[in-house]
C-alpha cells in the first residue's frame, strides 16, 4: 500500500463531473491510495459511492463538511 | 476454458439499453457500461441547484443501472468533441436542436474507439427499431452501423432478430435464438421483459435525458448563438440556459434572473465574470447580465426588472447593487418595473 492522500477540490462542479474527475484521478491511482472528494453537488453523495461500488473502490466517510459534501475513499485492486 | 467475450454496452440509464445489457450478460458475455457526458444531459443539474428539490435525492440513473447490472461503468466526458455533433451535424436537425442521429453515430464511434483501447470484442446498444423519429428508423440503424466504423460488431439485442446477423451472431458470441425482436413504440414487450429479469425499478423514458430535445431549451440556444460572433458555446452556457428566468430586454444583453435561493446560490459562482445585479433592501434575485457595451441606463433597466422580481416589487423603491465586470459595487435605489412593462417578447 503507498498510502498516498489526495484531496481534489470539486466544488462548483455539477453530477457527472465530480464522478468523472473522480475517475479520471482514480486512474493514475495505486490501489490502498486514498481521494477526498471535496464538492458542492450534494448528489455526489449518492454518486461517487455508487461509482466506487461498481468499479472496486471502498468509501472511507462521506458527509457534510463546512457546508461541502466531502466523500473519503480508497482505491481498490480493480 | 475460453475467456469470455467482451462487450461494451452504451448505458443512458433508461430501461431499453438496461435490458440489452442484461441480455447479453445472461449469455455469458463479460459487459462494461460506457456513458457520455455530453452537457446537454443536465436532469440532474436542476435538481442539484434548485433548494426546493434537494428534499428528492436524485441518482445519477446510468450509475443506478450499472449497480443493478452489476457491471462497470465508464463515463467519459466528451463536451468538447461533442460541439461539432452539436453545431455541424451532418444530419440534421429533429423537432428542436436535436441531432439525434449524428448523436447516436458519434457515440457509438466513441464506444468502438474504447472498444479497440481496452480489448474489447464488440457493442450493444438498447436501440430498437422504430422506437424513434431519427435515430431509431429502420433506414437509419445502418446508417449508424456505418457512419461510426462499428459496421457488424454493433448488436443491438432488443430488435436483432429484425436485422441482419451481426458477427457476434454469427461467430456464436451470443445465440441470436436468445434476443429479441421488438419493434415500434410500444414499450409492452420491455416492460414484460423487465418483469421477467425481475427489475422493477427504472428510469421512465421520455425522449431521453437530452435537452436538446426541448423546444425552451433549445429557443434559449438559439438566442445565445444569434447574439454572439459565432455559433458556438461551452459547458458554462449550457448550464446557465437551465438556470432562472431568462429575458432579453435589449438585443446586446441578457438577463438571467435567479427563482429561488437555490438559483442565486448557483449563479453566485458565475457572480465575478458577469455584471450583475442583486437587491438590498428586499430579498430578492441575483441576475447576472450577459451582454457587453453595458451602459448605465441598460445598468439600471437590468435594476428595475431585478427589483421586480423581489420583495419590494410593490415598494415605490428598491436598494439595489450593481456591478460591470472587474468593477467594485455601487448601490442606487430605481423603482420595480411592473409585470405589465415587461413585455412577452423579452422572455426567453
Amino acid at each position: 500500500m503507498s498510502g498516498r492522500r489526495e484531496e481534489l477540490d470539486l466544488r462548483g462542479l455539477l453530477c457527472p463531473l465530480p464522478v468523472i474527475r473522480v475517475q479520471d484521478r482514480v486512474a493514475g491511482l495505486a490501489p490502498g491510495d486514498e481521494v477526498i472528494a471535496v464538492c458542492s453537488d450534494p448528489g455526489a453523495l449518492n454518486d461517487i459511492p455508487a461509482w466506487c461500488k461498481i468499479n472496486g473502490h471502498f468509501v472511507l466517510w462521506k458527509g457534510e463538511r463546512g457546508g461541502d459534501y466531502v466523500v473519503h475513499l480508497r482505491v481498490g485492486a480493480a | 476454458m475460453s475467456e469470455p467475450r467482451k462487450a461494451v454496452a452504451l448505458i443512458s440509464g433508461g430501461l431499453d439499453s438496461m435490458l440489452a445489457a442484461r441480455i447479453v450478460q445472461e449469455q455469458g458475455v463479460h459487459v462494461e457500461g460506457i456513458n457520455f457526458f455530453t452537457g446537454f444531459c443536465v436532469e440532474g443539474h436542476t435538481h442539484a441547484i434548485r433548494k426546493r428539490d434537494r428534499g428528492r435525492p436524485k441518482r445519477n440513473n446510468a450509475l443506478w443501472v450499472a449497480e443493478q447490472l452489476g457491471i462497470k461503468l465508464h463515463i467519459v466526458d466528451v463536451v468538447e468533441p461533442y460541439k461539432d455533433v452539436v453545431l455541424n451535424p451532418r444530419h440534421g436537425y429533429g423537432a428542436n436542436l436535436n441531432p439525434c442521429l449524428d448523436c447516436k453515430i458519434f457515440m457509438v464511434s466513441k464506444a468502438l474507439e474504447w472498444m479497440r483501447d481496452h480489448g474489447f470484442d464488440f457493442i450493444v446498444t438498447g436501440e430498437v427499431v422504430g422506437q424513434r423519429p431519427m435515430s431509431q428508423r429502420r433506414d437509419t440503424m445502418p446508417v449508424v452501423a456505418r457512419e461510426s466504423g462499428a459496421e457488424d460488431l454493433l448488436l443491438r439485442p432488443l430488435c436483432a432478430k429484425n436485422l441482419p446477423p451481426t458477427r457476434p451472431e454469427r461467430e456464436g458470441w451470443v445465440d441470436r435464438d436468445r434476443l429479441y425482436a421488438i419493434s415500434g413504440r410500444s414499450r409492452k414487450v420491455q416492460q414484460e421483459l423487465a418483469r421477467r429479469f425481475g427489475i422493477t425499478d427504472y428510469a421512465q423514458p421520455a425522449g431521453g435525458c437530452c435537452f436538446l430535445t426541448d423546444a425552451n431549451y433549445s429557443a434559449k440556444l438559439r438566442d445565445l448563438w444569434a447574439h454572439r460572433p459565432g455559433r458556438r458555446y461551452e459547458l458554462d452556457d449550457l448550464m446557465l440556459l437551465k438556470v432562472g428566468r431568462h429575458l432579453r430586454p435589449r438585443p446586446h444583453f441578457k438577463l438571467i434572473v435567479s427563482r429561488e435561493e437555490g438559483e442565486t446560490r448557483f449563479l453566485e459562482g458565475y457572480r465575478k465574470r458577469f455584471a450583475h445585479v442583486r437587491t438590498v433592501s428586499h430579498p430578492g434575485p441575483l441576475t447576472l447580465i450577459e451582454g457587453e457595451g453595458l451602459s448605465e441606463e441598460d445598468l439600471a433597466l437590468a435594476a428595475r426588472i431585478t427589483a421586480r422580481y423581489s420583495q419590494g416589487r410593490g415598494a415605490p423603491g428598491v436598494e439595489v447593487e450593481a456591478a460591470l465586470p472587474g468593477q467594485a459595487p455601487r448601490r442606487f435605489t430605481v423603482t420595480p418595473l411592473s409585470p405589465e412593462a415587461i413585455p412577452r417578447a423579452w422572455y426567453l
